[in-house]
């Protein structure tokens, strides 16, 4: 049975789960995204859940230290090593910043419940092949670490009460290296659901850092949900300005370029990827793309709309479009989309995101669905 | 349930048993006394899920106990703390030990438990301590377990969420409270119900003048006039109860139902279990420290084993610039009054002499220090300890300051070398174990039902912000009005709580 604490600790991560929920606005606005601890973890960090008590005002009080220094030497400096010894039940003045580790799965739970996003049924056929190997069998022959000692023992039994060496006055069994039994794996193969999530973000100069840092903040959401939907995911990223080229994460959302833009050539890319890399029959694919609005002609424009109709849009679960709101974009592409597919659009998700604060909001628009 | 079971910690054997017999003898043969110590194995997981529950094994379920595990884990994996050792004041008297120690530490900490040990035994502030906590904890757990059951694990963990916002209001005379006083005071008390009730009841009114002229005679300091007889149950509150213990005066007067009321008196008896911990810090570090020092320098410690002592040992002392080391200033203290005892240092001789030479070289071969720390460690807390034995040469061997935050480079920085300064510093943080003194004033404010504390004010201000969150808790428990009167940038203000926000009164 479990100590009585993992209950106590459960209850605690559920607090701390609810407080992360209730703040996850102020979290999403303020950019401050969970930091990957490579463990497939997160890390969190937020304010220490203080019991409320009356105690001095903390500035006024100073303390008292030992050490070298006249008056008015900081004494901030490093940490003195702590105290190695607890001699007693004491409690310390919990003051420290709490930091809240939590899978991918439990983050993606805690935007899923509080957006209230539906589960994404995907499509096609399940063709990741994932191996698994279980430990299902006995052989042997095996690593020490898998020895099987209650098999081992009764082979030893068995075998010494067939030659006759079993005494059962002095009950010694003595197992010879034959006897040794040991765990062995058998190889599962399961099929998974793969999807690719290809980004497309327009990076001419009408598109400024904010614009950049909301696309940044959302995209990182986005996945962390898709991720906890799909075993396997891919991510592509490409940016344009006139021209169109993929690259990969850290220069997608460092780069800046000036210059004129046409959208059409980052469909065209992101067909030539689809087309080249990703069967539509068995991936999911979920192209999103992000701009001011702004597109060089209204003859791109249309070239785009083409592309999507003749490819992207039957071979993508859905294609998202967030326009995030710039001082210089006219925001005429969501226009033009809008008032082709308008809202209740199936095969395209369109969405304006005004400014941090929106964010949030701007997710559920593309993930609400389920699509 | 058997409480041990859930322990995961067995008992020592085979080497280090023999070791325990060694120290054990070594303590004896100091003169130490102490109940039996029994000491166990366990390992990290186990003994970081101890140190959450304060060293108990069973507690009441709460959240807070799953976050101290949680940050105690988390500071050992990341390398930032270790727990070497744990002893809990019960008889016997359980000491875990991690089973990832070194022999040279087992032996260290060993040692120092039986100081500890010996500490919890004779100190005059522990001998109201319930030293069968281990079990009285485990019912807490099982009793909150039931409420839990019966009225909704949500509904009484926040409940107990209030009552430790104002845990830390207790009063330190309440300790010498012995069994036998508690129940004179009870029987007081109901003797004195009924007396009222009778009155009431206008079945005498010759009754009244004698129990008013009784109650004066009992009450010396306080002399009651007939005005004040107002309500009889603030009366028997003036009478009876210590302003200081807001836990009591809740338990007493707040409208709460029958299982919040043994809620609340579970978590005061667990808070006056833990309190004498929290007053006797240094004195108790220090004296648990002196003995390890000395049973494994003097008898314990093998010529192999010196290095890996000397660096254990000195960890442990290790000093910090933003804190005082409680272990360090413990032992050091304890040294120093062995070393004037026993040159003779002391008394009115010595404090009058004033040729500074005869006094650095004063030795009248006494020899009265083992006596005198004995006597220090029977009678003293941190604050007495401190007030009488901490001296100016003292003060300097150890390079002691205070700091100050300075608001405009932002930082701490050192304030004072002054004797004085620090003296009067370091026992201010000491005095009622750190926190603020609050005293209840007043059950009927304004002759509205509402509650007035009264913030003793010794020159530093409360956190407003902590504080109207607190009242906020107790207006959960008063279900009326909260005021505190305290002073703020030195002027007198008395904040109110009135169920939405917090306001000055005017």
């Amino acid at each position: 049975m479990d100590h009585p604490i993992k209950r106590d600790h459960s209850r605690f991560r559920k607090i701390v789960k609810g407080k992360i929920r209730d703040n996850l606005r102020k979290y999403v606005s303020a950019g401050e995204m969970p930091v990957p601890k490579g463990d497939g973890t997160f890390k969190i960090p937020m304010p220490s859940i203080n019991t409320p008590r009356f105690k001095f005002g903390e500035k006024q009080q100073g303390g008292q230290g030992q050490g070298d220094g006249k008056p008015g030497d900081p004494v901030d400096g490093q940490q003195g090593e702590g105290e190695p010894g607890q001699g007693e039940a004491g409690e310390g003045e919990g003051n420290k910043e709490l930091e809240v580790d939590l899978s991918l799965d439990e983050l993606a739970s805690i935007l899923g419940e509080e957006l209230e996003l539906p589960n994404i049924e995907p499509k096609g056929k399940k063709t990741l092949e994932s191996t698994t190997n279980k430990y299902k069998s006995i052989g042997t022959v095996g690593p020490d670490s898998l020895k099987h000692f209650k098999r081992s023992y009764k082979e030893a039994l068995k075998r010494q009460v067939s030659i006759g060496q079993y005494d059962p006055e002095n009950p010694v069994i003595i197992p010879s290296k034959g006897d040794m039994r040991y765990r062995s794996s058998n190889t599962v193969v399961e099929f998974e659901n793969s999807a690719v999530v290809i980004y497309m973000m327009d990076v001419s100069g009408s598109m400024g850092d904010e614009q950049k840092e909301i696309v940044r903040t959302e995209s990182f959401w986005i996945n962390l949900w898709l991720k906890s939907q799909y075993k396997n995911i891919e991510i592509r990223y490409i940016i344009h300005d006139a021209t169109a080229k993929e690259v990969d994460e850290k220069t997608f959302f460092s780069t800046r370029e000036s210059g004129g833009t046409l959208i059409s050539s980052a469909f065209k890319l992101c067909r030539e990827i689809i087309s080249e890399d990703y069967n539509s029959a068995e991936w999911n694919i979920y192209p999103f793309h992000f701009s001011d609005g702004d597109n060089w002609s209204t003859d791109d424009t249309k070239l785009c709309l083409d592309i999507l109709d003749n490819f992207i849009i039957p071979n993508s679960n859905v294609f998202c479009y967030g326009q995030v709101e710039s001082r210089y974009g006219s925001g005429q592409f969501y226009k033009d989309l809008h008032s082709k597919y308008g809202d209740a659009s199936e095969e395209i998700i369109l969405s304006k995101v005004k400014n941090k604060d929106a964010i949030l909001d701007s997710i559920k628009d593309f993930l609400g669905k389920g699509k | 349930m058997k409480v041990y079971d859930l322990l995961r910690s067995r008992p020592i054997h085979g080497e280090l048993l023999k070791l325990k017999e060694e120290i054990h003898q070594y303590a004896l043969d100091y003169g130490l006394d102490f109940y039996p110590v029994i000491f166990e194995m366990c390992g990290y997981d186990t003994i970081y899920i101890l140190a959450a529950q304060g060293g108990f094994p069973a507690r009441y379920p709460h959240w807070r106990f799953g976050m101290e595990y949680d940050q105690l884990s988390k500071s050992y994996a990341y390398g930032l703390q270790k727990i070497y050792e744990m002893v809990i004041n019960t008889n016997p008297c359980y000491a875990y030990l991690l089973t990832a120690n070194n022999f040279v530490d087992q032996k260290i900490v060993m040692a120092h438990v039986y100081g500890h040990a010996d500490f919890f035994k004779n100190n005059a502030w522990f001998r109201t301590s319930d030293r069968n906590m281990m079990d009285v904890m485990a019912n807490h757990g099982a009793k909150i377990r039931r409420y839990m059951e019966t009225y909704g694990q949500d509904r009484v963990e926040e409940f107990i969420d209030k009552v430790l916002s104002f845990e830390n209001l207790l009063d330190i005379n309440t300790l010498f409270e012995t069994q036998e006083v508690k129940r004179n005071r009870n029987e007081n008390l109901r003797s004195l119900k009924e007396e009222i009730s009778e009155h009431v009841d206008g079945r005498s009114s010759a009754l009244k003048s004698f129990m008013r002229s009784k109650l004066q005679k009992d009450k010396t300091k306080k002399e009651v006039t007939p005005a004040q007889i107002k309500d009889e149950d603030i009366f028997i509150s003036e009478y009876l109860e210590s302003p200081k213990d807001v836990m009591a005066y809740l338990i007493n007067h707040a409208p709460l139902e029958e299982w919040e009321t043994d809620v609340l008196g579970i978590l005061r008896d667990e808070a006056y279990y833990f309190l004498p911990q929290r007053m006797t810090k240094i004195i108790n570090e220090g004296w648990a420290s002196y003995w390890h020092s000395t049973i494994m320098t003097k008898n314990a410690l093998k010529s192999s084993e010196i290095i890996d002592f000397a660096d254990k040992h000195s960890g442990v002392m290790a000093m910090s610039k933003q804190n005082i080391n409680p272990y360090k200033i413990g032992i050091e203290l304890f040294r120093d009054i062995e070393y004037r005892w026993d040159t003779g240092k002391f008394g009115k001789d010595y404090n009058d002499c004033t040729d500074m030479v005869k006094k650095a070289n004063w030795n009248t071969s006494a020899f009265l220090g083992r006596q005198k720390i004995f006597e220090i460690r029977r009678t003293h807390n941190d604050i007495t300890f401190l007030d009488e034995f901490f001296t100016q040469e003292f003060c300097e061997r150890m390079q002691l300051f205070t700091y100050k935050y300075n608001p405009r480079t932002g930082r701490n920085e050192i304030e004072s070398r002054e004797f004085e300064e620090i003296k009067s510093n370091l026992l201010h943080s000491l005095t009622n174990f750190g926190q603020p003194l609050i005293e209840v004033e007043s059950g009927n404010y304004k002759n509205r039902g509402e509650l007035l504390l009264r913030h003793i004010h010794q020159g530093v201000d409360l956190d407003m912000a902590f504080a109207a969150d607190t009242l906020k808790n107790l207006y959960f428990i008063w279900k009326r009005p909260v005021n505190i009167a305290t002073i703020q940038d030195s002027n007198e203000m008395t904040y109110c709580f009135n169920g939405k926000e917090m306001k000055p009164v005017q």
